[in-house]
């Protein structure tokens, strides 16, 4: 669903790149953490996924297209397959929960009917019914984040990308959002979350991507949010942005194969227990 | 269900600018009123020019009833007397300076006075007895009117001759310099106009940055997002425009037709009616600002 192949990005010639030769590959219905600190590459990864940027080398594929070869009059089609959810809910404040769902089936041009019919639906799958007409300010964080997420999802995007969307709430109603999110991706929507919360992803056992100063430096499915495995160095460069120092073994990448890389690990952790 | 939302957007987009919009408004009503001047100075000239002034530069009147020219002292122009002049004109010493000539007789004289003095009270007082024929002559060269004038000013049955480019070339060039200076101020008051709107689009982009952003994530196309700014800046400038049309309707209707015909109802004024032909042009112009100025400053300022 989401592919980087050898995707390089650099705001600033002189400073060291956001994303460096990343190849990652996201499946369809797949549920996936990315995680790292701040300045690791999360925002430009998603950044890159909705073109909101452009790669500075490798092809970023999104739902098999290449989005370097998507014209700029195409590229609202692009995001209309994207859902995104960001930390600070971003709602309308004038408008109701119920006009701030609709409002993104408006802009599209959807009509009056549909959007009658879909937007209890979709409150309803976040946990919202009977709030139609609360204002923003009149819910708490939690139920506002319910809202951006109903209106991300309403138009039914293949792909979700949420950006620390648990960064402004408590840690029970970050699991109440994560059960939201869990519920979009058994609906079969691929759901990708950049998050610094340990907690959340501990709990809920997906795949983690961790990235490092551009870098993947960690790619598990059913994953914690700090490994319980030592990165092993892969190469020289990997070794140099994971900062640790490693065990001088050396097995080198596969480049395109995920399932691949993720069997190198295991092996090299079991390796080394 | 677009449409509407577009209209909602636009509506709530003006409510929030208002005074800008005022001001836009205003802008463009005081810029295109002097655009709109200078047309009616163009308007007003032609009016005055009449049927002849194109065509011919020297008119040769004949005796009327009322005549009290010299020459006049038998009474009006016999048909004779009018055969002479004809044959004068066409005789070489004379036909070496005129390129062409036509008669007008009195019926024709009264056909063109009323076109001309259609918008003027003077117009139903007149018949076609009181206005005299007359020999209108397109000169090779309107220099040579003295030789015209000396050789017809004292031949039976002509009451006067008349280089009607004199009298009328000073007023003329004075409405022409007045319709300059209105053509710059209005250049000068097109650019605020330009700018004001530019600033708005952008003050009114940036109020809704948040509701911008999130139709371009949700994938709303370029034209919704910026339709409604477009036609923000339209709508000021176009009302604007209306209300210039209606002050230049205005100065004709109480000014030219109420005040300044009445002074001088021998001039030909513009009516009324005329000076809405100007009107489908200053809207058209306060689209096109209005259009270009914010399709430049959305680009810089709106991303999509």
């Amino acid at each position: 669903m989401i592919r980087f192949e050898n995707v390089t990005k650099v705001y600033d010639q002189k400073a060291r790149p956001a994303l460096d030769s990343i190849n990652l590959e996201i499946d369809r219905g797949e549920f996936a953490f990315l995680v790292g600190a701040s300045g690791s590459g999360k925002s430009t990864f998603l950044r890159l996924v909705l073109k909101e940027d452009r790669a500075s080398s490798g092809a970023v594929y999104v739902a098999g297209q290449n989005v370097a070869n998507i014209s700029s009059w195409r590229v609202p089609r692009l995001r209309r397959g994207i859902g995104v959810v960001f930390q600070d809910f971003r709602l309308l404040p004038q408008k109701t929960v119920f006009a701030n769902v609709a409002f993104a089936m408006q802009v599209i041009g959807k009509s009056r009917s549909v959007i009658r019919d879909t937007v209890p639906e979709v409150l309803k799958t976040v946990g919202l019914e009977g709030k139609e007409n609360r204002l923003p300010h009149e819910l708490s964080g939690g139920e506002q984040q319910r809202v951006a997420i109903a209106r991300a999802v309403v138009n039914r995007p293949g792909i979700l990308l949420a950006d620390e969307p648990t960064g402004n709430l408590d840690p029970t109603t970050s699991m109440g959002i994560m059960g939201v999110l869990d519920k979009i991706n058994q609906n079969g929507t691929t759901v990708v979350m950049a998050t610094h919360d340990d907690d959340i992803v501990n709990e809920m056992r997906k795949r983690v991507v961790e990235l490092k100063n551009g870098v993947v430096i960690r790619d598990e499915a059913k994953a914690l949010y700090t490994s319980m495995i030592p990165v092993v160095g892969q190469s020289r460069r990997l070794r140099d942005a994971s900062g640790r120092d490693e065990q001088p073994q050396v097995i080198p990448p596969r480049a395109g194969s995920r399932a691949e890389a993720r069997t190198e690990f295991r092996t090299a952790g079991e390796g080394q227990a | 269900m677009r449409l509407a939302f577009v209209l909602g957007e636009i509506g709530s987009g003006l409510r929030r600018n208002l005074s800008m919009v005022i001001s836009v408004i205003l802008v463009t009503f005081v810029s295109l009123t002097f655009v709109g001047a200078a047309g009616m100075l163009q308007l007003q000239i032609n009016q005055m020019k009449g049927y002849w002034y194109d065509k011919v530069q020297v008119a040769i009147f004949l005796c009327s009833d009322g005549s009290t020219a010299p020459g006049c002292a038998t009474g009006p122009a016999t048909p004779e007397q009018e055969d002479n002049l004809r044959t004068l004109l066409k005789s070489p010493a004379v036909a070496q300076y005129v390129n062409d000539f036509q008669y007008e007789s009195k019926d024709d004289a009264y056909k063109h006075f009323k076109e001309q003095f259609s918008n003027s009270p003077i117009v139903d007082s007149v018949t076609p007895d009181q206005l005299p024929a007359s020999f209108r002559i397109n000169m090779k060269d309107p220099e040579k009117y003295e030789i015209i004038s000396e050789t017809f000013s004292s031949q039976a049955g002509v009451e006067t001759v008349i280089d009607q480019r004199q009298l009328l070339e000073r007023l003329f060039s004075a409405m022409n310099a007045a319709s300059l200076v209105a053509v710059s101020i209005a250049g000068v008051m097109i650019i605020c106009a330009i700018l004001l709107i530019a600033t708005t689009i952008r003050l009114s982009a940036f109020s809704r940055r948040r509701e911008t952003g999130i139709m371009r994530l949700v994938g709303a196309s370029k034209m919704v997002i910026q339709l409604p700014f477009i036609l923000e800046g339209v709508i000021a400038a176009v009302i604007g425009a209306a209300l210039a049309s209606g002050t230049l309707w205005a100065v004709a209707r109480f000014f030219l037709e109420g005040v300044l015909s009445k002074q001088y109802p021998d001039t030909a004024f513009i009516s009324p009616g005329q000076t809405l032909i100007l009107v489908p042009a200053l809207i058209g112009l306060g689209v096109v600002l209005a259009g270009i100025s914010s399709l430049l400053t959305l680009r810089r300022y709106l991303r999509v």
